[in-house]
């Protein structure tokens, strides 16, 4: 399967325009190199923790960084800002914090009827 | 899909499954996507706003009617909380030609899209209604930013020069007030809603 190479790319680039200079770890190392998560995360796509003691495995400081990051539920776009990692790498780790048992990934909007979320939607800018 | 571990003992998450829906902004570089976003914003923007360098002089083109010092180079979102379980997030695109890369990326999965556009460098509104009209999946509308809040020219006459299809809604707001870009969220999503019914 072709894989588009934009995320590294585009994770680089954010980089370098933040700070001016490289990014002084290359931003995949923490995954492992891995730049793909296995299911699409939304920028949009909700996130939370899950406080569960019997899940005892330790997590890794970017690992953690997330899971503390969304005890209350926070999109993946937020825990990219919040945590100041590139988003391709907060997709991934979410990913497999999801896998772990220790994060909820929510509902994408496409996974519920269309017509009736639109109307909720509305009907919630309605009484902003 | 929700994803759980399979395992019996179901632990509880902290929060109960919420959903979230994206809109994205759209438009020419430097035509107050930023504005418009930070407008309805219920959190403070933390997007990737970066000052512009000297080595990105020349290359951007603002034009001698602009002020405008910063551009953003990823994206800027803004969140609004619309019912207890439900949040929208508005998601600026990056208005350069040279991050057309994220574009597929950002607008995967959006509910809609909203062009904003200026009247004074409507030219600058044309990929990003190109992408839209040709991708056709991604109900959309264009909205007028009125820059000092004048409408330089009629929107029948806009809607001429952007050679905007009928069914495409057209409308003017002030993208710094936040009731103005409201509306035009309420529109697009009328907009949208009609299009699904359509189908």
């Amino acid at each position: 399967m072709l894989r588009k190479p934009s995320p590294a790319r585009a994770t680089a680039t954010e980089q370098l325009a933040r700070t001016g200079r490289p990014a002084r770890v290359r931003p995949f190392t923490v995954t492992g190199g891995r730049t793909g998560a296995q299911l699409h995360l939304g920028a949009e796509r909700l996130v939370s923790a899950i406080t569960d003691r019997r899940y005892g495995h330790r997590l890794g400081p970017e690992e953690l960084a997330i899971y503390n990051a969304c005890i209350a539920v926070r999109s993946v776009a937020e825990l990219a800002a919040t945590t100041g990692m590139p988003i391709g790498v907060v997709r991934v780790l979410v990913g497999d914090l999801a896998k772990a048992g220790r994060v909820l990934i929510h509902p994408a909007a496409a996974d519920v009827p269309k017509v009736a979320l639109l109307e909720r939607v509305l009907h919630g800018l309605k009484d902003l | 899909m929700v994803l759980k571990t399979s395992d019996h003992t179901a632990p509880t998450p902290a929060e109960p499954p919420a959903l979230s829906v994206k809109l994205v902004i759209a438009g020419g570089f430097g035509v107050g996507k930023t504005t418009l976003v930070g407008a309805v914003s219920e959190t403070p923007m933390l997007g990737t706003e970066a000052q512009m360098t000297e080595a990105s002089i020349g290359v951007d083109e603002l034009g001698p009617k602009s002020a405008k010092t910063t551009t953003t180079v990823a994206m800027d979102w803004g969140r609004l909380s619309l019912d207890p379980g439900l949040l929208l997030y508005l998601f600026g695109a990056p208005g350069q030609d040279r991050f057309w890369f994220l574009w597929d990326d950002l607008v995967r999965g959006a509910v809609g899209a909203i062009v904003l556009a200026d009247t004074r460098n409507l030219e600058s509104s044309f990929p990003a209604i190109n992408y839209f009209e040709q991708r056709g999946d991604i109900p959309f509308t264009v909205a007028v930013n009125r820059f000092d809040g004048q409408l330089t020219h009629p929107l029948n006459q806009v809607r001429d020069a952007l050679d905007l299809d009928p069914a495409i809604p057209l409308s003017d707001c002030d993208a710094r007030q936040r009731g103005d870009v409201l509306a035009v969220l309420r529109d697009l999503i009328s907009h949208a809603l009609s299009a699904e019914l359509a189908h």
